[in-house]
């Protein structure tokens, strides 16, 4: 069995504390990818929405997926929702596996599945008044499809 | 039977709520017939849900096709493809 932890916070995430928590569970190798809020073009906001009873349990499955397919040791998957400025931190994904191939495909794994399967929406405020909604985009599909070979 | 719609993103937007506790006719099957059904109340939902290829449901939790049967569904969400994560 592998420590699973999945969180929808609002809050900031504690990256050093998430992958200190990690390190303890003896695994050996630990990856960790953390997505940061781009600021280009004037955007000021960026504003994640999400589908509150959905979420989790989506996250959830994700890093069950994950946890099996690679034998992980443990698994982190914490996304954020709410008002976000540019240089804050949205997401972690992080895997402790016995190797470092393992936890660094995982963290891989984790984010692409994300992007395209969590229920968060993307709205960009921009500094001149302007706002749009992010529109997906095919390479993130893309990058999910190498996963089911 | 009554079910509770739930809007996200610029779909919510576009109709002005969040959700709403609805009561279509036997009639209305699935996804499809439910939207079509609320396109036909005029204003936001035909806004809304101008382009179908960038409609999609979740009935109770879990994505489905939108020609899923709404039989048993108590809850049925209608968004944008997301776009979560970053990068």
């Amino acid at each position: 069995m592998s420590a699973l932890r999945v969180l929808v916070q609002r809050e900031d995430i504690d990256v050093g504390a998430e992958l200190a928590r990690l390190e303890a569970l003896g695994g050996g190798g630990i990856a960790s990818f953390t997505g940061v809020v781009r600021g280009e073009g004037g955007m000021e906001m960026l504003e994640l929405e999400h589908h509150p009873g959905m979420t989790e349990k989506v996250m959830r499955d994700i890093a069950e997926q994950a946890a099996d397919r690679w034998s992980l040791v443990g698994v982190t998957v914490i996304h954020r929702y709410g008002p976000l400025r540019a240089g804050e931190r949205i997401v972690l994904t992080a895997a402790a596996a016995r190797h470092r191939h393992a936890a660094l495909e995982a963290c891989a794994y984790l984010i692409d599945w994300l992007k395209t399967e969590a229920p968060f929406w993307k709205k960009e405020h921009f500094a001149d008044g302007r706002s749009a909604w992010v529109e997906t985009r095919k390479s993130d599909a893309a990058a999910t499809d190498r996963w089911r070979a | 039977m009554a079910i509770d719609l739930l809007y996200f993103a610029g779909i919510r937007e576009a109709i002005g709520l969040s959700g709403e506790r609805v009561d279509p006719p036997a009639s209305v099957a699935s996804v499809v017939d439910l939207v079509d059904w609320l396109v036909a109340r005029g204003n936001g939902y035909v806004t809304a849900f101008a382009d179908r290829t960038k409609l999609r449901a979740a009935i109770d939790d879990r994505f489905v096709d939108l020609n899923a049967s709404l039989a048993g569904a108590r809850e049925v969400a209608l968004f944008p493809p997301v776009t979560g994560g970053a990068a």
